[in-house]
């Protein structure tokens, strides 16, 4: 995934418009491109055309559908490490090397390591908290999901 | 409601995103073996159920100059935790809001929010307008920023039941 800002001028009026409204939904019908190009005033073949480029050149990550990970099935912890500095690299390295750890982060913190383990079953969360433990011998401090909250997240294009 | 085995290869084959065709939901089929119809209504029943959360672009914040970002953290009084907490998950430029536990005597926070803006100032002129939103119910917060990505693997999924 592109990390960086867009040179100016990757994007055009339309564009903008595009990326403004189909980041609040996209319609579940026979022909989704002609009906919400209506609503933009762009044409079914040109809303594909330039989705397809805004997803060439890095500005859309994703379009399609966003599932619910656990209402899928499966459980997700966020868990927390206090690594020592002179440590890091290979804590790292034993953590990354579980197939549960999807992703993990280094924070400006004392707890500096941040993860989230993806386990197919609930069970599976502690097992691989556990072993992360034996094998580091640093706590892990585990913060699941209580609550999610509705998100408002929008991006000005 | 329970997904069969028809909506899980639904989500495999959807989980990545949608084909850039006229008729996507069609094409969709076509791989599966399902109609047009059966695609929509089903994903349309996933989503009436919130296992779709929604269908839509996702726009690459980088990309588009939100290049800032912070995870905030919030130790928010019990009571008050889940209707601040919606107020918060609102705000459109926290794009993850959720309760979890506090570790104590580790970590006081229970109110997580991702905060986004295009540099770090401006992310902390977010985390004061949240500050401000909490008021009294807030005993303390933090705002912990990335250094460095050390894994990310995409979530993985079979199409098996």
């Amino acid at each position: 995934m592109r990390r960086t800002r867009l040179p100016d001028g990757s994007l055009d009026t339309t564009d903008r418009a595009i990326l403004n409204a189909l980041q609040v939904g996209f319609p579940l019908t026979p022909r989704p491109f002609a009906d919400a190009g209506e609503g933009l005033g762009v044409a079914e073949g040109d809303l594909i055309v330039r989705l397809t480029r805004l997803r060439e050149i890095g500005a859309i990550t994703r379009f399609g559908p966003f599932y619910d990970a656990e209402a899928m099935g499966g459980a997700f912890c966020l868990c927390a490490m206090d690594v020592p500095q002179a440590r890091f690299e290979e804590v790292v390295t034993l953590v990354n090397a579980l197939p549960e750890v999807a992703h993990n982060y280094e924070r400006a913190h004392r707890l500096n390591m941040w993860f989230v383990l993806a386990c197919e079953k609930p069970e599976g969360i502690g097992k691989a908290a556990a072993r992360i433990e034996r094998e580091t011998g640093l706590k892990v401090l585990r913060f699941p999901k209580l609550h999610e909250f509705f998100i408002g997240f929008r991006v000005a294009a | 409601m329970s997904i069969d085995a028809t909506d899980r290869k639904i989500i495999a084959a959807t989980a990545g995103g949608l084909p850039m065709a006229a008729a996507p939901y069609a094409e969709v089929g076509g791989w599966l073996g399902l109609d047009e119809a059966e695609v929509i209504a089903r994903m349309a029943a996933m989503q009436e159920a919130g296992i779709i959360r929604r269908v839509a672009l996702a726009p690459n914040h980088y990309a588009l100059g939100m290049v800032a970002n912070g995870m905030s953290v919030w130790d928010v009084a019990d009571d008050q935790a889940l209707a601040l907490g919606a107020k918060v998950g609102a705000l459109d430029f926290v794009s993850h809001c959720y309760l979890r536990p506090r570790a104590l005597p580790d970590w006081p926070y229970n109110l997580f929010a991702m905060l986004h803006g295009a540099d770090r100032a401006e992310v902390e002129a977010k985390r004061a307008e949240v500050a401000a939103l909490l008021g009294q119910a807030c005993r303390g917060h933090d705002i912990l920023y990335s250094t460095r990505i050390l894994k990310k693997t995409g979530l993985r999924l079979t199409g098996e039941g």
